[in-house]
């Protein structure tokens, strides 16, 4: 067990981790009482210093984008926590707010405080009821803490941090998207530039984070910079939250270094399921290229899962065994993106149509290799070509699987049919009477 | 933008070739510069950028560094080394193109045989340049019940749409009307309206017209006719005097069609759904098609144009007479009216005003209007425009559209003096004051709008002619009125701006006419002539040019029963229905000729209907007065054209400009009101008669009072009030808003409310105010 390195996650198997005094108990909001006897820019550039890279899935530098913030500027500046987290496999941020909403509340204090700014808010996708009721309780204790509101701590700084639930769309976990929604429209990304540190939300400089981003701050402003750059690799610094879900013993969070390899996080989670072996699995949720086998010993930071064709996203794995159809598996993240594709631009909006009944006839076996490189080329004209990434999400696990197992798509033209058994990719499979 | 600054240039490359544009030019708009069309659907250049349909991908490298995607050229602007590949030179972006045009198909109808927009669509005509010749696309299309009517004027067929959001944009960014937006997501996502809201703006048809597809068709002209069996005229607008450049689509001599056309410095490429969707009036069937007289049996009867001819100069020759010019003639035929009164009749009794109008205001228009030269370009460069008893939405919507631009744009200040905030107002974020002298903060960049309803306050125009520091314009309604003050068809001015009262302006024009003499009296106005042609001894003959008697006052038509009436008219109206002799006139479309805008810019237009058999008023005036004897000799549009032209403007005195006090408040009691009104862009005006689509999206009906009164009634927004006078009365919805206490807002000529008709009067009178 000693890979693991539980930072955010150390207190959740405490009952009361999540309340104030849980919290407290275990040196929470410390590290507010910190910040603000520092000036805002020492802040930042702690944040800067400390290498602690975006944890919603680009990976960009935390303390980079609060200094795109322009200061002194006379606006006001907002701080926006995207929870909407939405991505297939992806759950970290729920079960951290659920288990340790204070960390995100402290984390907010001092980037508010860092980038000036006054208002806050969480965008927290819609469905969660109750991690929004937990999230509203730690709210309104901090608030009776005096944590937040006016005169924080005595120090003068304010903080208004307002949740706002989110009614059901992946597009706004897209920040342009996110800001807009946040702002009573529907959400569709907006044209960048203007970029949300210069014109975000209601036009005023803002900072959009992922929860885990801004909840990992107390930590190393309690515990410093060489405490965080002592974990992880060269340019991916820190500890991070990675979710194993699918086809294993025991799926669920486990928080490590970044640069840990699936074989070690297999090895945490009890391998594979019984008599099963690995298949095919994703780095980052499906929007990031799938991996197989031959990747197990890819480490898993931004860099390293770059340069093995994929990308780190949200550090979720969805892991799937040999019993599963691939482009059925395929199949069913597609619904997913035309589903959720927003509509705003023609590639994402008519190509997901597309592709989810391109590949419903793979599926069926129906077709011949031609229509396997016409896929090929619809998704071509996709990726790279829309409005936001959603479609190059999209298009992901259509490539990367016809990369690696075009043999599979092609058994089922031959066949005329689906080889596998579906059930046998299910939990209740041996339960067949 | 405000200052004339010299604008940085940047030099890009585009497919090999540089171009020099100014800084800010998007990519795909430097590209147009050199020819290079790069396809588009949400793209429009008067729209904010949307980078919507991707149609436009183009390769992009600045400095040496290439972005990694194609990028959509209508959201980037150019910058300094910038090297562009379009589809031309870019296998890359040639092959993103075709993909983003198939996909655009999958879903879309493929309906072109039966759709109003094959033959002039864009989707068509790219699919042709971008397209495949054959979609790879086997499976099932997605599909909408379709048309849905979006208001009476709209329909959308939702199976068409590309989603490019030009309709959406365009309602909220230019007309400020946010009634249509997308709904759902995906594939799904569509236009739409909310249920109890339709899309009941006044500029509705422009996203008809600037929709890159089929989905949006108007109702009136949806299945009418092809594009390819359409024969289009570049034409100006007759309904207001904004001056919107038009385009007539005729098809076997009729009027089909009538869309905005292009004219960056008025009305850029918009105008309002009444001239787009105002012209059966043209085809009606209450059209004057041969010449009428009056035989012994009292009753009008066809006749031949000479013995028309002949009956009319005999009932005029030598009569005292007075000449009704209509306010949408064009300059040419203003021009005809204005040298018939002199010469043929021997009078200035002539008046272009058939509306309220006082002699404050005669004098206003020959000493300060007829000369102003404030343009479109001053509302874009002004730091605060003031609208004076003018409310642009509704009396020239373009002024509308400009200064809502300069509002979104610069957040520029406006002020109106009204009796309440209109929506119109409340769209301009105006702040509304009761009189011009409360208005502040005027520089010489400020535009002082005045409309023609200023006349009805005693003292304003008074007050206008004499402000030095702003820039004034004089916006009348209708049309003709500015051409008309230009030709000289009012009593106290000779063509060119030219005072009546001037020795040497009168030889000027007697030497240009090749005339002994030219009256010397000021002539009557419109009201004047009216009451001298029913007084014994008084006016003994009229010439009346498209009038309509109920426009000016409620006595006026009673006025014209004993006298010996010439009416020249394009349809049957109350006017010929009392004239001696009637002769047909072209209505807009059959003719050419000039409006002038109230820029006083010159809007020239041609025949659009090729061979129509109707005459300008212009030709027929002369053909009256070769039967007179007194030859004006101006056989034709050109030659008054070109006669005035000659002319040139008066640059010798002016009259003196008028010195009227305002006057005392009237002062109300109990449930009396002061009535005030102006007429909404679509209401019961002759011109839109027959247009049902249009009129279905005619604001309602209403009568604004204040809280105050409402409370003292007891009526709540939306009961019924009745407003009455002794000549009579009219039911009507209330509507609650910040007016003053002893006020009453009424449109002026809606359904349900005609003032002038019921009341005798539009503004400032006492009426009744009770609860129904």
């Amino acid at each position: 067990m000693s890979k693991l390195k539980p930072v955010l996650s150390a207190h959740w198997d405490e009952a009361d981790s999540f309340t104030l005094e849980g919290y407290r108990r275990n040196g929470g909001y410390a590290a507010v009482k910190k910040a603000l006897d520092m000036e805002p820019d020492a802040v930042i550039q702690l944040i800067k210093d400390s290498g602690l890279r975006g944890r919603g899935g680009a990976g960009f530098p935390t303390g980079m984008k609060w200094g795109f913030i322009p200061q002194n500027d006379g606006k006001d500046h907002y701080l926006v926590v995207n929870a909407d987290e939405s991505e297939p496999g992806t759950c970290k941020d729920m079960p951290l707010l659920m288990a340790n909403p204070h960390s995100l509340i402290e984390g907010i204090i001092i980037g508010s405080y860092a980038i000036r700014a006054n208002y806050a808010f969480i965008y927290l996708r819609g469905e969660v009821v109750h991690v929004y009721r937990r999230v509203q309780k730690a709210i309104e204790d901090a608030y009776a803490a005096g944590l937040l509101g006016k005169n924080i701590n005595g120090k003068g700084f304010d903080l208004e941090l307002v949740l706002h639930a989110g009614a059901g769309a992946y597009i706004c976990g897209e920040e342009t998207a996110l800001l807009d929604s946040l702002e009573g429209f529907r959400g569709q990304p907006r044209l960048r530039p203007p970029f949300p540190a210069i014109a975000g939300l209601y036009a005023r400089p803002t900072v959009v984070n992922n929860v885990e981003s801004i909840a990992s701050v107390p930590a190393i402003v309690a515990n410093g910079v060489e405490w965080f750059q002592a974990m992880g690799t060269e340019k991916s610094k820190g500890f991070t939250l990675y979710s194993l879900s699918g086809h294993v013993k025991n799926p669920g969070q486990f928080e490590a270094p970044l640069g840990i390899t699936l074989r070690e996080l297999l090895e945490m989670a009890g391998g594979i399921r019984e008599g099963h072996t690995l298949k095919f699995w994703t780095p980052g949720g499906s929007s990031t290229p799938m991996f197989t086998q031959e990747h197990l010993d890819v480490p898993l930071d931004y860099e390293g899962v770059g340069a093995a064709g994929s990308m780190l996203g949200t550090k979720a794995l969805q892991i799937f065994d040999e019993t599963t159809c691939v482009v059925r598996a395929v199949l069913r993240w597609t619904e997913f993106y035309k589903h959720e594709s927003c509509g705003k631009c023609t590639p994402c909006r008519e190509g997901t149509w597309w592709l989810v009944q391109a590949l419903k006839e793979l599926e069926a076996g129906r077709g011949t290799s031609a229509d396997l490189d016409k896929l090929l080329d619809i998704v071509d004209n996709i990726a790279g070509r829309s409005f936001c990434a959603l479609a190059d999400g999209a298009a992901s696990p259509i490539v990367s699987s016809m990369k690696y197992f075009r043999e599979e798509y092609q058994r089922h033209l031959d066949l005329g049919s689906c080889p596998f058994d579906p059930i046998a990719s299910t939990l209740f499979a041996g339960a067949r009477a | 933008m405000t200052t004339d600054v010299a604008v940085e240039m940047i030099t890009v490359v585009i497919d090999g070739f540089e171009v020099t544009v100014p800084k800010g030019t998007l990519i795909i708009r430097a590209a147009e510069k050199l020819g290079i069309q790069i396809p588009r659907f949400c793209d429009h250049p008067l729209l904010a950028p949307a980078g919507a349909c991707r149609q436009c991908l183009v390769d992009v490298e600045i400095n040496g560094r290439a972005f990694p995607k194609p990028q959509a050229s209508c959201t980037i602007p150019v910058e300094p080394n910038m090297i562009v590949k379009t589809q031309l030179t870019s296998p890359v972006a040639e092959k993103a193109q075709k993909g983003i045009m198939e996909l655009l198909l999958i879903n879309h109808p493929l309906d072109c045989p039966v759709c109003d927009k094959g033959g002039e669509c864009p989707l068509q005509n790219q699919a042709m340049s971008t397209g495949r010749t054959e979609s790879r696309f086997t499976g099932v299309k997605r599909t909408f019940e379709k048309p849905v009517n979006i208001s009476s004027q709209v329909l959308l067929d939702r199976e068409r749409c590309v989603l490019c959001a030009r309709c959406t944009r365009f309602s909220e960014q230019i007309a400020g009307d946010p009634f249509i937006t997308l709904n759902e997501r995906g594939a799904l996502q569509q236009v739409g309206i909310y249920e109890k809201d339709p899309f009941n703006s006044y500029f509705s048809g422009n996203t008809v017209q600037i929709c890159p597809v089929g989905a949006l068709t108007g109702a009136s002209y949806r299945f009418r006719a092809r594009p390819f069996d359409l024969v289009s005229t570049p034409s100006a607008c007759e309904h207001c005097a904004a001056g919107c450049a038009l385009r007539t689509d005729v098809r076997r001599g009729k009027t089909l069609r009538r869309l905005a056309g292009d004219d960056a410095s008025v009305n850029e490429e918009w105008n309002c759904d009444k001239g787009r969707w105002a012209f059966k009036y043209i085809s009606s069937k209450e059209r004057v098609t041969s010449p009428l007289v009056r035989g012994e049996d009292g009753e009008l009867h066809e006749a031949s144009w000479p013995e028309a001819l002949a009956k009319a100069a005999a009932g005029l020759a030598g009569k005292r007479a007075g000449v009704l010019v209509g306010g949408r003639v064009t300059v040419e035929d203003a021009y005809g009216y204005s040298k018939f009164a002199r010469v043929a009749l021997g009078t200035n009794n002539i008046d272009f005003r058939s509306r309220p109008h006082t002699d404050e205001e005669a004098a206003f228009l020959a000493s300060t209007a007829v000369s102003l030269q404030t343009t479109y370009t001053d509302i874009d460069k002004a730091d605060h425009v003031v609208l004076v008893n003018f409310e642009p939405e509704d009396e020239s919507p373009i002024v509308f559209l400009r200064v809502y631009k300069q509002v979104r744009k610069r957040s520029i200040a406006v002020t109106t003096v009204a009796p309440f905030a209109s929506r119109g107002s409340e769209k301009l974020n105006a702040t509304v004051v009761s009189s011009f002298d409360q208005v502040k903060n005027l520089t010489e960049k400020s535009v002082v709008l005045v409309g023609e309803r200023a006349a009805e306050v005693p003292g304003l125009l008074s007050a206008i002619a004499a402000h030095t520091t702003a820039k004034i314009a004089w916006i009348p309604r209708r049309s003709g009125e500015r051409g008309a003050l230009h030709a000289g068809a009012l009593g106290n001015l000779l063509p060119g701006g030219r005072p009546v009262s001037d020795a040497s302006a009168r030889v000027d024009i007697q030497s240009a006419w090749g005339v002994q003499s030219l009256p010397t009296d000021i002539g009557l106005s419109t009201s004047e002539i009216l009451a001298s042609l029913s007084t014994p001894g008084g006016l003994e003959a009229a010439v009346v040019g498209g009038v309509d008697p109920a426009d000016i006052s409620a006595d006026a038509l009673g006025q014209l029963l004993n006298t010996f009436v010439v009416s020249l008219e394009i349809s049957h109206s109350a006017v010929t229905a009392i004239a001696d002799v009637v002769l047909p006139v072209a209505a807009v479309t059959e003719k050419a000729g000039t409006f002038l805008d109230w820029e006083g810019r010159a809007r020239n237009f041609d025949q659009a209907i090729e061979g129509a058999l109707t005459r300008s008023d212009v030709r027929i005036l002369s053909m009256i007065a070769d039967e007179m004897k007194k030859p004006i000799a101006l056989p034709s549009v050109t030659s008054a054209a070109k006669e005035l032209a000659s002319l040139g403007t008066w640059d010798g005195a002016k009259v003196s400009k008028p010195s009227v006090s305002s006057a005392n408040k009237v002062s109300v009691s109990g449930n009396e009101a002061v009535l005030t009104s102006w007429r909404q862009l679509i209401d019961l005006g002759s011109l839109q008669a027959g247009e049902e689509n249009l009129a279905g999206t005619a604001r309602p009906t209403v009568a604004v009072i204040s809280a105050k009164r409402a409370d003292a009634l007891g009526v709540k927004n939306g009961d019924h009030l009745k407003i009455s006078t002794d000549r009579g009365s009219v039911t009507v919805p209330a509507q609650i808003a910040a007016i003053s206490d002893e006020s009453i807002w009424l449109p002026r000529n809606s359904q349900g409310s005609q003032t002038i008709v019921t009341f005798g009067a539009a503004e400032g009178c006492l009426v009744t105010v009770v609860k129904a």
